[in-house]
């Protein structure tokens, strides 16, 4: 534990860029929290369809946010919302000045209302799982630090995933929605689970060892489950990797989620969870002196 | 010894109905085998093999459609059930129009009530938005009195001039002479004032009740009621007496739909996303195997064959249950995947570090298994806690009752409950059995 102040910068070097762009540019939503239109359509043999998608919306005088393609063939635009028949007219024009009619992959009309109810709603579920994941630790381990500790932990895991995404937001116009959402809690769970494993070795060590400092006891047990951890986190990993590079496109950015989340979380219970205890029982002994 | 081979035979009996749940309908494997008709009975129960896996509407394409009801003009005490009659009313609509698995769920928030209506397969939406947009229709009709033209244009019922609007609420109630179950009505002042002229005039004939044009009740009238409150008498049992007074009320208690979520998912984007994320998910497993095998060696063989015996389990379970996989579902198993194999490889560094020590195989792993008991339980104890918030098994309406975190809650739970099962358990038993040095 020699080196905690080494980590936490380590930390603080991943997350102060990320708290700074959360702050300045935020998290790009998508319409699962803003409201809008998404429109997803294929052609069978044109690819070259963006400006003919342009004409189209300003004839119309349809206000758009984005026109993509994604995949060789497909085209995807971001409006407001936008109604059915919208749609239908905006697939006719289409059909007339590119020569083949497309077909609709995927069409996503969301109030704007629902949004801030999800956000609403999850923070809750967070605060909720914080605080019984907290009692539990502390129940378990008989000392209000190791629930608070790792608690600490798993907020630092959330701000890394919430600043990558934001930086992501910014640069290349990832958005967040409902799945993201999935996946913070997720790393969540995952966040704690690797972290009680550390807190279970310091636990045993503590009853073992008695005449060990705590620094030391610490030390001991993060060099011990540091293997597991690696290994662990390298299946999780295997695992994802593989959904990443081959998975569908629409879970692409929650499967990256995931996968900044189990990093980050398999750093922070070794290097983040088990430093905080350590300074936790230091401040506390110079509080007695 | 017994006793181990014993737990052996029922994992390798429960590993069998686990491969006989999962097989597909079919498979094709150069020739095409089919496997539809293995079910079997014993005694008197029939055992049904379920074929396929739920797929959630993002798997397999439909559309899924959110209402904002307008409880502007109910009663604070008549919200519930006037959501509820337009749950009902939306379900039959639904079924009219001939979707199968078609789901009609209500929600609420505070002071927001919706209707979450989800349509696999569906493609022509806007005739499906159209017909459950629409306000329910209650209508009191009277018996034509031109026979003849009655039979010529079939209709044997008028309309008056008498609709839901005149109706209060719907209720069950007891006959307090005979004690059968009835249907009461109650009317409110200008209702009852319309309702005391028909009858009147229609003693001894029949009064026709609509609900969106069909006939829901045909009463007959016994005398003229001119109070405003009525009974419909009937031989209903409690289900059928509580349908109709549904059914009325959705009449009475008439709520304007107002659409605010639409997602519309193309079968053919379902259908590519399972394809490639199923086939992501197997060569991840892959590698996961390879990994353990490589890096533990015999240990990591016996753990990997625990590892497709949770697969198999998992799978006959979501089949069983049945549980609606969704894409965030997917996820959730994948996770639990990870955290199945967690639990061998606690174990199995414990056996290391006890086999440093100097004790021989089998104390190490029955030491191995004691010692990370504990971490393993407090770990999964937590990330049940999250699954449980999640999945929000009370309805609690300050947390999310979304069809996609929900879904993605039950498989990681039902996810971690089988790896405890199969990484303690199975792994133990075959180390017991085959594993020597």
């Amino acid at each position: 534990m020699r080196f905690k102040w080494l980590y936490f910068l380590i930390s603080a070097l991943v997350i102060i860029p990320g708290v700074f762009s959360l702050i300045k540019w935020g998290l790009r939503p998508s319409v699962d929290f803003t409201g809008g239109t998404i429109l997803e359509l294929e052609f069978k043999e044109k690819s070259q369809t963006q400006d003919a998608m342009r004409d189209t919306l300003n004839e119309l005088k349809i206000d758009y946010s984005s026109i993509q393609t994604s995949g060789e063939k497909r085209i995807l635009i971001k409006t407001k919302s936008i109604t059915r028949e919208d749609v239908s007219s905006i697939i006719g024009t289409l059909a007339e000045k590119v020569g083949e009619k497309p077909s609709e992959l995927r069409f996503d009309t969301v109030g704007p209302t629902l949004g801030k109810e999800l956000i609403k709603k999850t923070f809750f579920a967070v605060l909720l799982g914080a605080g019984f994941i907290l009692l539990y630790v502390w129940k378990q381990f008989k000392q209000p630090m190791y629930g608070v500790c790792a608690i600490l932990a798993m907020f630092h895991d959330s701000l890394v995933l919430l600043g990558v995404f934001s930086l992501l937001g910014h640069f290349r116009g990832v958005e967040i929605d409902t799945l993201f959402v999935t996946a913070v809690l997720t790393i969540l769970s995952f966040s704690v689970h690797d972290t009680v494993v550390v807190y279970d070795r310091i636990r045993e060590s503590t009853k073992k060892f008695s005449d060990f400092s705590f620094a030391d006891l610490t030390d001991k047990a993060v060099t011990e489950t540091l293997p597991r951890s690696i290994n662990n986190s390298m299946t999780i990993i295997l695992m994802l990797l593989a959904l990443y590079l081959l998975g569908g496109s629409t879970i692409r950015w929650f499967v990256f989620a995931l996968l900044i989340g189990t990093v980050s979380g398999t750093y922070s219970s070794t290097f983040v969870a088990a430093p905080l205890l350590v300074v936790w029982e230091q401040l506390k002994r110079k509080k007695k002196s | 010894m017994k006793k181990r081979k014993n737990i052996l035979w029922l994992i390798v009996a429960l590993t069998l109905f686990s491969v006989y749940v999962d097989l597909p309908a079919k498979l094709n494997l150069g020739k095409e085998i089919s496997f539809a008709g293995l079910n079997f009975e014993i005694g008197s129960i029939i055992f049904t093999r379920p074929v396929d896996i739920k797929k959630g509407l993002d798997l397999q394409g439909g559309t899924h459609l959110v209402f904002s009801a307008d409880m502007s003009g109910v009663e604070a005490q008549n919200k519930n059930e006037a959501l509820k009659a337009s749950q009902t009313n939306i379900e039959k609509r639904v079924n009219y129009f001939g979707v199968s698995e078609a789901v009609v769920q209500t929600s609420k928030t505070e002071n927001d009530f919706r209707l979450v209506v989800e349509l696999p397969g569906v493609t022509d939406v806007n005739q499906a938005i159209d017909l459950i947009g629409k306000t329910a229709q209650l209508e009191f009709r009277t018996e034509n009195p031109d026979q003849k033209t009655a039979t010529e244009s079939g209709e044997y019922f008028l309309k008056t001039d008498l609709t839901g609007r005149d109706l209060k609420r719907s209720f069950i109630d007891f006959d307090q002479n005979t004690g059968e179950q009835v249907v009461g009505l109650e009317f409110n002042s200008e209702g009852a004032k319309k309702f005391g002229e028909i009858t009147a005039q229609n003693v001894g004939k029949m009064v026709a009740i609509y609900l969106d044009g069909l006939p829901v009740s045909i009463p007959k009238v016994e005398e003229a009621i001119t109070g405003g409150n009525a009974v419909i008498r009937g031989s209903f049992d409690s289900k059928s007496a509580k349908q109709l007074s549904i059914q009325l009320n959705a009449g009475a208690l008439p709520v304007p739909i107002k659409l605010i979520e639409q997602r519309n998912i193309g079968a053919s984007l379902g259908k590519e996303s399972v394809q490639k994320s199923v086939r992501a998910g197997l060569i991840g497993l892959l590698m996961v195997v390879a990994f353990m095998w490589a890096y533990y060696g015999k240990l990591g063989f016996l753990a990997d064959l625990a590892l497709i015996n949770y697969g198999l389990i998992t799978l006959a379970l979501y089949k069983l249950i049945p549980v609606t996989l969704t894409l965030p579902g997917i996820a959730g198993f994948l996770l639990s995947v990870g955290m199945a194999v967690d639990a061998n490889i606690l174990i199995f560094e414990r056996m290391k570090e006890e086999r440093r020590m100097g004790k021989p195989v089998n104390i190490a792993m029955e030491l191995g298994f004691g010692r990370a008991w504990d971490s393993i339980r407090d770990a999964n104890v937590c990330t049940l806690i999250t699954a449980f918030i999640l999945f929000n098994p009370f309805n609690w309406t300050f947390l999310n009752v979304s069809g996609m975190v929900r879904g993605f809650a039950l498989t990681l739970a039902l996810g971690i409950a089988v790896s405890l099962f199969t990484g303690i358990v199975v792994t133990r038993t075959l180390i017991r059995v085959f594993y020597k040095e």
